[in-house]
């Protein structure tokens, strides 16, 4: 028996944040509270390394290390310095927030990045082995998260929903990926996808349903999303922040190296399975956010319908509407992160920011504010020339491309009766008079990295085109 | 002579009882917790079997990491049983209602 030492430069991003995480934790340990800033400093230089050393470790072909349970590809490189780039955006708004719950403790950073680097080990999984630890060290991280605030009876209440909610689809994700290992004899995904042809159908097609509720699980997708509003609802904004947006994209790469990369020779099979959990995500994501009063609750219920967008992108079975779904997926984490922003920014010490009354008259606060506020409405509802609009164009444009037109007519059906609950916030951001008179507090960092993040929405929906094309061109 | 339907039977069932034990269950989240166990072990079960029959260690190695992130999985859990229960005094699964789901 031989042993070959593997390639460790495809790996570096990871192995580079797993020993910064170590260091930040002890380091951590001997910083006294009033210097913590010193931790807070250090995840975001570890969190732009990483994207960096992602970037410069781009490559146009996909490279297999580690016996092939490492992929890295255009695909992989991209979502990984999109991630970074998400989570560091997500710190910079939760800083002050945990301060002023009395909650800024190293662990909600370091916890943050091993979630990260969950994320990246997912993005790059090539194995079953990989996309479950990922999977794994990426919930554990949640849970945690949520738990963290120790004395509330909803936080504590959310953790232990998705706690147990979470354990139940990774059980059924693992059952279906035995199953799956017991028709083809591997565990590695490209080896699975060639013995697909040649394997027992109907314990392939059994081991794919378990397979793909686990997905959908983690993804939200109805009628696997009960978790969604309440976690939303329950954990700390700074904790649904990071939640509601990098994780999804996380998810999205989960669903394509299990369903595309493992399974597409039996692409027949999920189709209609996801075809249906798309459209139910899209209708009732939509239909329910309207009935909502706390804006924590409508933006879940808006993460369901956007989910119901990725999985129509993956649906189509094509390269582009891969693209589409990951420009979308993209798309969705820097629209979600702006909005969860906007929450923060409106709270402060003692009031939680977290109804759609709380936004009334934000325009007669502060007009620029308002005008972000819009920006990130008018993009998840798909307003041109915002971002969201782009992603919302791309993935329909490739389920009329595939065949599967009454698809998209349902999808444009249902992001106008979403537009309602958007434009509603925007006619209480500009036309109601203020509930509460206090002004604005949040701190420079918070005010600068949201207006970029606004800005952001505007800019690249007004340039989508180099965005799309390298999308586009990852799976070309 | 025990054949590989006999496990993959006796696997099924064991997930069966642990699924149905976290949905009948109304009483106690500790019963919950030692569903989602058995669960596990139900997959461990699953993979053992098929990696015997196949002659193929992978799945043996599978099980390590999954009875290693059980463990981990149990220790978050319990801990957060705990908060919660400081919190609310109570660890019954219908009194979890402060969210409405």
């Amino acid at each position: 028996m031989n042993f070959v030492t593997p390639d460790f430069m495809p790996v570096m991003p990871e192995i580079f944040l797993l020993s910064m995480v170590c260091i930040i934790m002890i380091i951590d340990l001997f910083v006294k509270d009033e210097s913590r800033g010193a931790t807070y400093v250090l995840s975001l230089i570890a969190l732009i390394t990483t994207a960096f050393l992602s970037f410069s470790n781009f490559s146009d072909q996909s490279i297999s290390t580690f016996n092939g349970s490492f992929i890295l590809d255009p695909m992989a490189s991209i979502l990984k310095i999109t991630i970074c780039i998400v989570v560091v955006g997500v710190f910079i708004y939760a800083k002050d927030y945990l301060k002023d719950r009395n909650m800024y403790k190293g662990e909600y950073f370091t916890l943050g990045l091993f979630g990260v680097l969950g994320m990246m080990v997912m993005v790059s999984a090539g194995n079953f082995l990989t996309v479950y630890l990922g999977l794994e060290l990426l919930s554990l991280s949640m849970y945690a998260m949520i738990a963290m605030q120790r004395d509330s009876i909803v936080a504590s209440e959310a953790a232990m929903k998705y706690f147990i909610l979470g354990a139940i689809a990774s059980g059924m994700l693992l059952y279906g990926m035995s199953m799956v290992y017991g028709v083809t004899g591997s565990l590695d995904l490209a080896t699975i996808n060639k013995a697909v042809s040649g394997a027992d159908r109907v314990v392939m097609s059994f081991g794919l349903v378990f397979i793909i509720l686990g997905v959908a699980f983690k993804l939200g997708a109805v009628p696997f999303h009960m978790w969604m509003p309440d976690v939303y609802h329950g954990s700390p904004t700074s904790v649904t922040l990071y939640i509601a947006s990098a994780p999804k994209i996380a998810a999205f790469a989960m669903m394509y190296r299990l369903l595309v990369d493992g399974l597409s020779g039996m692409h027949a099979d999920w189709q209609m399975i996801l075809i249906i959990l798309s459209v139910l995500s899209m209708v009732f994501g939509n239909i329910i956010a309207i009935a909502q009063t706390n804006i924590k609750r409508m933006l879940a219920y808006s993460t369901i319908s956007h989910v119901g967008f990725i999985i129509m992108g993956v649906v189509t079975g094509t390269q582009a509407g891969y693209g589409a779904a990951m420009f979308y997926a993209i798309v969705y984490a820097i629209m979600s992160v702006g909005a969860f922003g906007m929450i923060v920014l409106l709270s402060r010490a003692g009031f939680e920011a977290e109804n759609l009354e709380d936004f009334k008259g934000l325009n007669q606060k502060s007009p620029w504010f308002a005008l972000v506020m819009m920006a990130i409405m008018f993009s998840m509802a798909g307003v041109p020339p915002f971002l969201g609009f782009w992603a919302k164009l791309a993935v329909l444009q490739e389920a009329v491309n595939s065949g599967l037109i009454w698809f998209a007519v349902v999808g444009v059906v249902t992001s106008v009766i979403g537009a309602f609950y958007y434009l509603r916030v925007i006619k209480m951001v500009y036309f109601d008079k203020p509930v509460d008179e206090t002004p604005l507090q949040a701190s420079m960092d918070i005010r600068l990295t949201l207006s970029i993040n606004g800005l952001a929405i505007l800019a690249i929906g007004l340039y989508p085109t180099a965005l799309i094309t390298l999308c586009m061109s990852t799976f070309a | 002579m025990l054949t590989l339907t006999h496990f993959l039977v006796l696997s099924a069932i064991v997930f069966s009882i642990s699924l149905a034990g976290v949905f009948i269950n109304r009483k106690n989240i500790i019963i919950l917790l030692m569903c989602v166990e058995l669960m596990l072990l139900a997959v461990n079960t699953n993979f053992i079997a098929f990696s015997h029959y196949l002659n193929d260690t992978a799945g043996q190695v599978f099980v390590f990491f999954i009875l290693t992130v059980a463990a981990a999985e149990a220790a978050i859990g319990l801990a957060i049983l705990v908060v919660l229960f400081r919190n609310k005094r109570t660890i019954n699964v219908e009194d979890l209602d402060t969210l409405k789901g």
